[in-house]
């Protein structure tokens, strides 16, 4: 009966969503093919064609996240961080059962194998949020990579966890530095979160202004963050 | 032929949102009815792209090696996909925490057992 009307649901929302394929074509495609050939319209292609000359970053992504749209990238850390709380804040009210569990100790390879990939892990995530602003990557990127190394320390060395306590004064001082960016460049140039250090050469590391700053601090708060969402989820905190 | 080549992606973004969309109506298991959500946020993410996608268009990123080349794709839905993306893994995250107090309370992860349903 369930299982009836769902699929006739379903099947009148997929005739509608093939009806919407064969009208007029959306999409850069058919921008390309001059439906709006204005650059002052057309953001994508003016974010390609003058983001190396007005930001010094190479990834246009990365200067689209930052500089143009850096108040959204603002608020997706902060849904991040209510989120975080949110999910500390279920888990941790009014239970002790949890550390009644025993936790059984890894053998010798596994316990050895996780130290030592734990600080490459932890490397190579440096290397993809510092390098964001000219490869592929970014803070985000970077700070799963590193939430990776937790969840292999939280499932491998259950003896040698992160302290709960590190973990989130890290993650208050990158936030805390985000918005310090942005109300220096607030103080220097009058708007939020201004690109106010020099651009410098582009494909060179340090240059793009404040975007490898930002991309750094955002890459310590995500990986503190997710390394602690892992952590509360796997009932180790 | 050439429509398949040419709509392929929004084939598989739509075909994602509806498996996902089924997943949530008909299943009962609370965990798997999460799982179906985050299908129905890959889907929508795999539409975003696709919208700013120029066929044979590298990604949007300058290097020495191929400066000057073949026409990038549109960052901007790039962009926010990444933000859809981080918003999606919190979502997801929030929700699991909600099933395993859930679990705790009935004992059970049988959303009609949970909410007392006939069927």
């Amino acid at each position: 009966m369930r299982r009836a009307l769902s699929l006739i649901v379903l099947l009148v929302l997929a005739v509608g969503l093939a009806s919407a394929l064969r009208g007029p074509s959306v999409g850069a495609e058919a921008r390309r093919a001059s439906l709006i050939d204005d650059d002052e319209v057309n953001f994508g292609r003016r974010y390609n064609s003058r983001a190396v000359e007005e930001t010094g970053a190479s990834n246009v992504v990365a200067s689209v996240l930052v500089t143009y749209r850096g108040l959204d990238t603002l608020g997706e850390v902060t849904v991040l961080f209510v989120a975080a709380t949110g999910l500390a804040a279920l888990l941790h009210t009014g239970r002790r059962r949890r550390s009644e569990r025993e936790a059984t100790p890894a053998s010798l390879i596994v316990f050895t194998g996780c130290r030592f990939l734990f600080p490459l892990i932890l490397l190579f995530g440096a290397y993809i949020f510092a390098h964001g602003h000219l490869t592929p990557g970014g803070g985000f990127q970077g700070g799963a990579i590193i939430a990776s190394g937790f969840l292999l320390i939280y499932l491998g060395c259950r003896g040698r966890q992160p302290e709960s306590k590190r973990l989130s004064a890290v993650e208050s001082l990158a936030g805390l530095a985000f918005v310090l960016i942005g109300l220096i460049g607030l103080a220097v140039g009058g708007s939020f979160l201004l690109n106010f250090l020099p651009e410098g050469s582009p494909y060179a590391l340090l240059s793009a202004g404040i975007i490898p700053v930002v991309y750094v601090f955002i890459g310590f708060k995500v990986g503190s963050e997710l390394g602690g969402i892992v952590g509360d989820l796997s009932g180790a905190r | 032929m050439s429509f398949l080549a040419g709509y392929v992606q929004y084939i598989g973004s739509f075909g994602l949102v509806l498996i996902g969309l089924y997943i949530v109506l008909v299943k009962t298991n609370l965990i798997k009815v999460i799982l179906g959500i985050n299908l129905i946020d890959t889907g929508v993410n795999l539409f975003l792209v696709s919208v700013g996608y120029i066929r044979m268009g590298t990604a949007p990123i300058f290097s020495q090696a191929e400066a000057a080349g073949r026409e990038m794709v549109d960052p901007v839905p790039q962009a926010l996909v990444l933000t859809a993306i981080v918003i999606g893994v919190s979502v997801v995250a929030l929700a699991l925490s909600v099933a395993i107090r859930l679990y705790e309370h009935y004992g059970t992860l049988n959303l009609c057992k949970i909410r007392e349903l006939k069927w």
